[in-house]
């Protein structure tokens, strides 16, 4: 039976490489690949928590979180189709026009 | 080292390798098919955790849901890599790879202090639909009722932003 220490690590290991590839890509799409990315790694810090202590409630979270998920990469790439709709760029660095 | 190890060991490395490949992959296309690949071994990953309900709702959900959405906006926008202003912002890129490292030094830092013990407990039974759907559905049923109201303003929210640049246009 593998540590649970493992899949911790694992998942530090995922949620900083998603969060360098928000840090320092520029393509909008990509940084939403790297947000899921990051999501995905909670989820599995959850379920090996909820091995480890034989407790459900881990797995009701992992739950929540896919279904918020849907909903923000939806809404997420509305608001991209849009803002493309507008200016014709998916550069994050492009996207301030709400910028004062 | 036993056979599970070696498993979790293989399949860790693959999806750390396709993460690498979401965040470092020129073209977009490409990106979203890395992630495919990353979100199949957390599935796996899943299975070997025993929770066989969540492994299946991420294949569903995500392999099949959130990357075909991700395509299906690739195919609209274009996903020819963008060529951006020469000299602008070049240091970002060293400064968000700085800040991932000590990132994941703090948070090695934390797992390696933490006294957690291999899970000695029986495997929970509870990972099989049948347990989980029974544990959602008494005691957390409020839960479900708000991801129902969440995901239906979700879909009229994201269906009101992608069609009202073009109500525009008819406008003007």
């Amino acid at each position: 039976m593998v540590p649970t220490n493992y899949y911790l690590i694992l998942g530090a290991m995922i949620f900083a490489i998603g969060a360098i590839g928000v840090l320092s890509r520029r393509n909008a799409l990509i940084i939403f690949m790297c947000v899921e990315m990051m999501l995905n790694s909670v989820n599995l810090t959850l379920i090996a928590f909820a091995r480890q202590w034989n407790n459900l409630n881990g797995q009701i979270f992992v739950f929540m979180i896919m279904a918020v998920a849907a909903a923000e990469v939806a809404v997420g790439l509305a608001i991209l189709i849009a803002h493309v709709h507008h200016s014709k760029s998916i550069n994050i660095d492009d996207i301030n026009v709400m910028k004062w | 080292m036993d056979f599970s190890m070696i498993f979790f060991i293989l399949v860790a490395a693959l999806s750390v390798g396709a993460a690498v490949g979401v965040v470092a992959s020129r073209v977009a296309v490409h990106s979203a098919l890395f992630l495919l690949v990353h979100f199949v071994t957390l599935a796996i990953l899943y299975i070997t955790l025993d929770a066989q309900f969540l492994a299946a709702a991420q294949v569903i959900i995500y392999a099949g849901g959130i990357v075909i959405l991700i395509l299906f906006v690739i195919m609209l926008i274009g996903s020819q890599p963008f060529t951006g202003r020469a000299g602008y912002r070049t240091w970002v890129p060293f400064a968000g790879v700085a800040l991932g490292l000590l990132m994941v030094a703090g948070l090695a830092y934390a797992i390696v202090q933490t006294p957690l013990m291999p899970a000695t407990l029986p495997a929970n039974a509870g990972g099989v639909p049948e347990e989980l759907g029974m544990f959602l559905y008494t005691q957390n049923i409020l839960l479900v009722e708000l991801a129902a109201v969440l995901l239906l303003v979700a879909l009229l929210g994201a269906l009101l932003l992608a069609k009202w640049p073009k109500a525009e246009r008819i406008v003007n």
